[in-house]
């Protein structure tokens, strides 16, 4: 054994979460996973180029051969890097062993993101429109617009909702997409002086920062004593000046307001419109709606709730669901149904594009085929499956001492747990629990900012994992509590098991030394 | 500024910092108190916390060049730490009890440093601010290694091997203002808590845009307290005056308006230009018709009246035609879900500025929040 291997394992005391293996002929496996991931050093695709080199796809046999009108083709072929095919897959495998992707570990710390899985039949069926061209003729696409029906049908259920967009690539899109419905509502009433828009603390912030960026002043509600949102600083904070109310529910403390229908009627009272972030929805599909608490509209994350791939912030998809007073301000163009033929139109009054064509379409066929899957009482069991798990998992959590889910509430599907007592006892943080946590091949969020409460950590479980899985989840975390007991310093070292050891961030907060593309970086950073 | 090569870290230690704290003294200002500390067994505190800074300096950032001044003030927890200082000599030594004036001296001795920590409570912080004043632009910034009884300035660290990290970590250069205030240890053993803004030093701007990185000092993220400022003007009304109370992110307002206000006193402003600076509370009454208060949150209680700005009299209050609460979402969160708190020694004016108020925490940004009576 190495040195550092030794050394990462010394404190290898963790409780065991594997059954026991009977009789079986098997070595015994250490308590905990042991985890190494790969490092490869590999270059950045651009920097493996090599003039001329290149794959070749091959035709579909029978194929016609097309050749392209001269006005739709490039003057300058596209500054793309030019790569064999092993060097492609080499490249790209090598990549994927260099993180903790969804599909690899017990991804159950990434609270908020619900990471369920993505169930792999799906992307058969996504493949087959993964060629279709936005701007085909409708008559070439009936049945992705059959889909596109068929499943602003069923969101429009869940939510109670009158209407569907299914257009946003994510769901910090599909929130801007509400604004600016919002907004848009508001001007045509001739109310366009409403300028304000009240969120929680605990919502999720991209409903600030969307609201912001369309113009609106925020107005941010705080907890009260007992976790809920503080419902006397909403009826401070609302008036004339009220566009909206933008919530969470549950909020990202796993806490489900139960007074949600006095917050929207309390809105609505000044003329203001009550908007639903549903990305929380995983634990009260078919079991609430938004429509019924009064909602006059909101957004479901698909990739979260309904299973398709988080895509590394997009291409995701989101949908958004608004009343009948709001329908003709949806993002267009929708699909129409007149009985015998699916059509596409752009509401009389529609905010525009959110997202070129008709969205991401094969999430949404992915969606379509989850949920088809499930059928009605499926649903409800994902979301039962869901908040059980989640309240399994928390036992086990508060059973590591150290640790507490501040305001002592249920919780519906995920948890934001404190290590305050845990840190204040070691010195050690919870990002640093968390990077620890990544040497046994697992890894959790921490929250959003500011910390209201204290060393947090936000574990959602979802319905996908097992029993074993979240003990196994929860057993790491005892194990690196323990550690940082005996020995704050090395888990403060951590990571020791991963492809890069520390970065630097400072880099991270200067905005000149970003670069988002190739281009942007040989132009920076090469001259 | 820093840089990552020969980056030097100077070290300050107030090794009588938190010695009441154990015995239960709610503070070690004065001789007297050390005394009665140390007889009731107290054991000094700060040089091991020091120690635990340089310890996670050393990690965070190994060859860093560290200084000190010889002895408990700073050469034992380095050498603890097992760093082998530099050391400035200074022209007194200090004796084993040290004094205010010992801290004063260090601080100017290693004026040289590219950032200072020092280890103490809020009345060291005081004593760092008295000498950065007195080294004006040369002074370094500076970062608290917690190690006091009352640790409420925002120029601190949420832990010692926090401030080390930080320090280590720290090679962007950026600063930002942090508040130094302390309590009357007189009062606060009478059960008053009474903060009071001394000034502000530069402290090292946290990283707060990494998720969870909990290494930064109290402060603010770069921008934030300009983000309220700016809103603030934005309020501003031909004609009304704005009674600016004391406070870093008030004087940000008269900074946004391009004045020089004062960081600790009360300053009256109206169509951009000062009215009345400094002013005591009789002045006060006579200009308060019609104004709009201005206030910070002081210190991590929560105060918004009554601590610190007591020319801000019930009688003033009574004049006022609007009040602007300003802080930082960071310090809001610090409260831990405690309310603002009002004291101006009246009942009536305290209850009628009771309830929810609204606290400005950026530009276009507020939080709803509530305010209570003592
Ligand atoms: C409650 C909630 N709302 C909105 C979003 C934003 O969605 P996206 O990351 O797709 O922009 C998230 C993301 O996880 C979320 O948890």
């Amino acid at each position: 054994m190495s040195e550092l291997a030794e050394r990462t394992n010394k404190h290898s005391t963790g409780e065991s979460f594997a059954e026991p293996h009977g009789q079986l002929p098997v070595r015994p496996k250490p308590p905990l996973r042991r985890f190494h991931q790969a490092r490869w050093d590999e270059p950045i695709i651009f920097e493996l180029s090599r003039p001329g080199r290149r794959g070749i796809a091959v035709p579909e046999p029978g194929a016609p051969e097309v050749e392209l009108p001269e006005a739709v083709r490039r003057a300058q072929p596209p500054r793309l890097p030019e790569l064999s095919q092993p060097h492609v897959l080499r490249h790209y495998l090598r990549l994927s062993q260099e993180n903790l992707g969804a599909d690899l570990n017990v991804d159950v710390g990434q609270g908020t993101c619900t990471m369920k899985y993505s169930p792999k039949v799906n992307d058969r069926f996504a493949a087959e429109v993964a060629e279709l061209h936005p701007a085909q003729p409708v008559d070439t696409v009936q049945g992705v617009l059959e889909i596109y029906h068929r499943l602003e049908r069923m969101l429009a259920e869940i939510s109670g909702m009158a209407r569907v967009s299914l257009q946003p690539g994510s769901g910090s899109a599909a929130i801007y997409a509400n604004v600016a419905m919002i907004r848009a509502y508001h001007a045509s009433r001739g109310e366009g002086h409403r300028d304000q828009v009240i969120t929680t603390l605990f919502s999720h912030p991209s409903n600030a920062a969307c609201a912001k960026t369309a113009g609106y002043e925020i107005v941010t509600l705080m907890p009260d004593a007992d976790g809920y949102p503080d419902i006397e600083a909403l009826k401070a904070a609302i008036g004339p000046r009220t566009a909206a109310l933008m919530i969470t529910n549950p909020e990202d403390t796993g806490i489900f307001n139960p007074r949600i229908k006095e917050f929207v009627d309390l809105v609505h009272s000044v003329g203001g419109l009550a908007c639903y972030d549903q990305a929380n929805a995983n634990g009260i599909l078919g079991i609430t709606r938004a429509r019924d608490a009064g909602f006059d509209l909101g957004h479901f994350n698909l990739h979260k709730t309904f299973s398709t791939p988080h895509a590394c912030g997009g291409p995701a998809a989101g949908a958004c669901g608004v009343s009948e007073a709001l329908a003709p301000f949806l993002p267009g163009p929708v699909v129409t149904f007149d009985g015998t033929s699916y059509g596409l139109e752009t509401p009389e009054r529609s905010i525009g594009k959110i997202r070129p064509g008709l969205g991401v379409t094969p999430n949404i066929v992915r969606a379509y085929a989850w949920i088809m899957a499930l059928g009605a009482e499926g649903l409800r069991a994902v979301a039962e499956t869901a908040a059980l798990n989640n309240n399994y998992l928390m036992s086990r959590v508060l059973r590591i001492p150290g640790t507490s889910a501040p305001w002592d509430k249920r919780r519906i599907e995920q948890v934001r747990y404190s290590w305050r007592e845990l840190s204040e006892e070691t010195g050690v943080h919870s990002e640093e629990i968390g990077v620890r946590a990544a040497d046994f091949g697992v890894h959790y969020w921490t929250s959003h900012h500011p910390h209201v409460v204290p060393e947090p950590f936000t574990l959602e479980p979802t319905e996908s994992y097992s029993k074993e899985d979240l003990d196994e989840y929860a057993a790491i975390l005892a194990h690196v509590a323990d550690e940082a007991r005996r020995d704050p310093a090395f888990v403060k070292g951590a990571p020791y098991n991963q492809t890069i050891h520390k970065i630097d961030p400072t880099p991270l907060d200067d905005p000149k030394q970003w670069a988002p593309t190739w281009r942007a970086y040989v132009r920076k950073h090469l001259g | 500024m820093a840089t990552t090569v020969g980056f030097v870290v100077g070290l300050v230690v107030n090794p009588v910092a938190g010695l009441g704290g154990t015995a239960g003294l709610k503070g070690s200002d004065g001789a007297e108190v050390q005394r009665a500390a140390l007889a009731a067994g107290a054991t000094p505190r700060s040089g091991e916390r020091a120690a635990r800074a340089v310890r996670a300096l050393l990690a965070a950032r190994p060859g860093v060049r560290l200084v000190t001044v010889p002895g408990a003030m700073g050469e034992d927890s380095a050498r603890a730490a097992g760093a082998s200082p530099g050391l400035v000599r200074l022209a007194r030594p200090a004796a084993p009890t040290t004094t205010a004036a010992d801290t004063r001296a260090a601080v100017l001795a290693l004026r040289d440093v590219d950032l200072l920590l020092f280890a103490g409570g809020d009345g060291t912080a005081r004593d760092v601010l008295d000498a950065v004043r007195e080294l004006g632009g040369q002074a370094p910034p500076v970062l608290g290694v917690p190690a006091g009884v009352k640790v409420y300035s925002g120029c601190f660290a949420v832990g010692p091997a926090a401030a080390g990290e930080l320090a280590g970590l720290w090679t962007s250069g950026a600063t930002v203002e942090a508040e130094v205030v302390d309590l009357d240890e007189d009062r606060y053993r009478q059960g008053r808590v009474s903060p009071r803004l001394y000034g502000v030093l530069r402290v090292p701007a946290a990283r707060t845009r990494l998720s969870g990185r909990k290494t930064g000092s109290a402060a603010a993220a770069p921008g934030t307290v300009e983000g309220i400022a700016r809103e603030v003007v934005s309020r501003m009304r031909p004609g009304v005056p704005y009674i600016l109370g004391p406070g870093a992110t008030t004087q940000a307002v008269g900074r946004a308006l391009g004045l020089a206000t004062t960081l600790l006193g009360v300053d009256v402003v109206r169509d951009g230009r000062i009215v009345a600076a400094d002013v005591a509370e009789r002045e006060l009454a006579g200009l308060a018709g019609g104004a709009v208060l201005v206030l910070s949150v002081i210190g991590g209680q929560g105060f918004v009246l009554g601590r610190g700005n007591q020319q801000i009299s019930p009688r003033v209050l009574s004049r006022t035609g609007g009040l602007l609460v300003l802080a930082t979402q960071q310090k809001l969160a610090a409260l831990g879900g405690r309310p603002l708190l009002v004291d101006t020694g009246d009942e009536d004016t305290d209850r009628k500025l009771s309830g929810h108020v609204q606290v400005i925490t950026g530009y276009r940004e507020s939080t709803i929040y509530r305010m209570e009576t003592t």
